[in-house]
């Protein structure tokens, strides 16, 4: 069970209120129109499912319903850092 | 490998069983082999047996970073059936499900399998219309099914609350009287001792760090405890860690790993003798031999390797199985465990040549990769020695992801599968 800080809230609230959105910093192609198929399949199935150090995509789903990032050890699932989208983390490794 | 009999339990009682044989052995990895499964788990010794019993390829070893059958194989809810809705998905399943049927008598160990039949059911009229277009899908196909009214599911499991009054009340169900349970430690234990009398070399506590390459293909692995191994081809069968196994060769897969949670309660006297799943209330149970209830629902969430989940999910799932069964209320739950589970986009596994030349996944089976366990094995075995995808394989190919040829099973992967 997580207890977590919404930088948007500021406050810690439990992971039942929040809903996990997979892998953050997935950025849409640029020229959509010139992406080749292995490029789209790249962006919208092939992730990077670390075991470690993981970057991701949480919503406040039932408090302040914005989305924001989690760096997450997903073997100890010790968070480090929460942090709004836009931001980038500090825990890199 | 000493046969198992009735006969021959007869005459070890008169040693009072002092002089069983070991049921595999313990040998020590040789510098080479034709064929390494990384992977120790039912499908890996399903695919090392078929790879020796119908491919004559007995130079093969399966390298296990913990012990055999200790990983989703241990941790799964032992369900089997094969009512997918697509046509690759269900002949494959089916396929798997044709194995099962004979299996205790190929490997000579019982594996327990009990076709008792399995309840999906439905609580809206689009879980019936769904229920109807998939059993009618799976007849085309040649594997049973049934539509039952919510009488009928009343009859099968008079325990349930299938009243009007019901949150969700039940207005139907898929029924696969094929499908049913299988002692989940017994497929593993069954498949590596018939591997091992066939000549493949298990190898545990042996985990794999790395691959040797030349030229853009495998050549061996890198071990922890035995250093470099050679191989003709790998096969790597290793569930939750595949994308960590993918990762050292070089290559992404599109899986993400996730808990996923089950439980049972404390053995109680016979109370439900089929499988009931519903996805819309999103809860299965079944009850084992042993007389506990098996309970498992969705998985967590967020990505984990660490073989356990939220609290939260437990409630979920517990909540599901006291909606259908009032009367479980009061059941005392006796443990509770998670695995990590491969998931893959569209629910369906990859078993699949890689951009490595003569490197092998067999994974991303997700939720239901137990059911699959003899017809994964088998085909994944028939890939490896041939060195290309059997028949029934090709679809789950991994380059499905570039081409856009999903197959599409989440409806029939249900709650999880």
């Amino acid at each position: 069970m997580f207890d977590i800080y919404c930088p948007h809230c500021q406050e810690y609230r439990e992971e039942e209120e929040f809903h996990a959105s997979g892998e953050a910093h997935i950025a849409r192609p640029l020229d959509p129109d010139n992406c080749t198929d292995e490029e789209w399949a790249e962006y919208i199935y092939f992730r990077k499912n670390p075991r470690g150090i993981h970057h991701e995509l949480w919503v406040h789903a039932a408090g302040c319903r914005k989305f924001f990032n989690i760096t997450r050890d997903t073997q100890t699932y010790e968070i480090k850092e929460t942090y709004k989208v836009g931001e980038q983390p500090t825990v890199t490794e | 490998m000493q046969k198992y009999s009735g006969f021959g339990l007869f005459k070890h009682a008169l040693s009072h069983h002092e002089n069983w044989q070991r049921v595999w052995r313990n040998p020590t990895p040789k510098k080479k082999y034709d064929v390494i499964i990384v992977g120790g788990g039912g499908h890996g010794l399903a695919t090392a047996y078929y790879l020796a019993k119908e491919h004559g390829i007995t130079n093969v070893a399966v390298l296990e970073k913990g012990y055999l059958g200790g990983g989703n194989t241990a941790r799964n809810t032992t369900i089997v059936r094969s009512n997918y809705l697509w046509d690759e998905a269900a002949h494959l399943y089916e396929h798997a499900m044709k194995l099962w049927e004979g299996l205790s008598q190929d490997l000579n160990y019982n594996v327990m399998f009990s076709q008792r039949g399995v309840l999906n059911l439905g609580h809206t009229l689009q879980d019936m219309r769904d229920i109807e277009r998939r059993v009618n899908a799976n007849r085309l196909n040649g594997i049973d099914g049934e539509v039952l009214d919510a009488k009928q599911v009343q009859e099968i499991v008079p325990m349930m609350d299938c009243s009007e009054n019901a949150r969700y009340p039940v207005m139907g169900a898929s029924w696969q009287p094929r499908g049913g349970v299988a002692r989940h430690d017994a497929v593993a234990w069954g498949y590596a001792r018939a591997a091992d009398a066939l000549g493949v070399d298990l190898i545990q506590q042996c985990e794999v760090t790395g691959f040797e390459m030349e030229d853009g293909a495998v050549v061996g692995v890198k071990t922890l405890k035995h250093g470099s191994i050679a191989a003709g081809r790998v096969g790597c069968v290793t569930a939750g860690n595949s994308g960590v196994m993918a990762k050292m060769a070089g290559f992404k897969l599109p899986l993400e790993s996730h808990p996923l949670q089950a439980l049972v309660s404390e053995p109680i006297k016979p109370i439900l003798d089929t499988v009931v799943m519903s996805n819309h209330v999103h809860g299965y149970v079944s009850q084992s031999d042993k007389g506990d209830l098996v309970i498992g629902a969705g998985i967590d969430g967020y990505l984990g390797y660490g073989q356990r989940g939220s609290y939260s999910t437990i409630e979920h799932t517990v909540q599901a199985i006291v909606e259908m069964f009032p009367v479980f209320s009061r059941v005392r739950m006796n443990r509770q465990w998670g695995g990590i589970v491969d998931t893959c986009p569209d629910a369906c596994p990859i078993i699949s040549a890689t951009p490595v030349e003569n490197l092998f996944f067999n994974c991303g089976w997700g939720t239901g990769g137990f059911k699959a366990t003899p017809g994964s094995g088998n085909v994944f075995a028939a890939t490896l020695a041939k060195g290309e995808a059997h028949e029934l394989a090709k679809p789950f190919s991994m380059f499905r992801f570039h081409d856009g040829s999903l197959i599409d099973e989440h409806g029939a992967a249900g709650v999880a599968h």
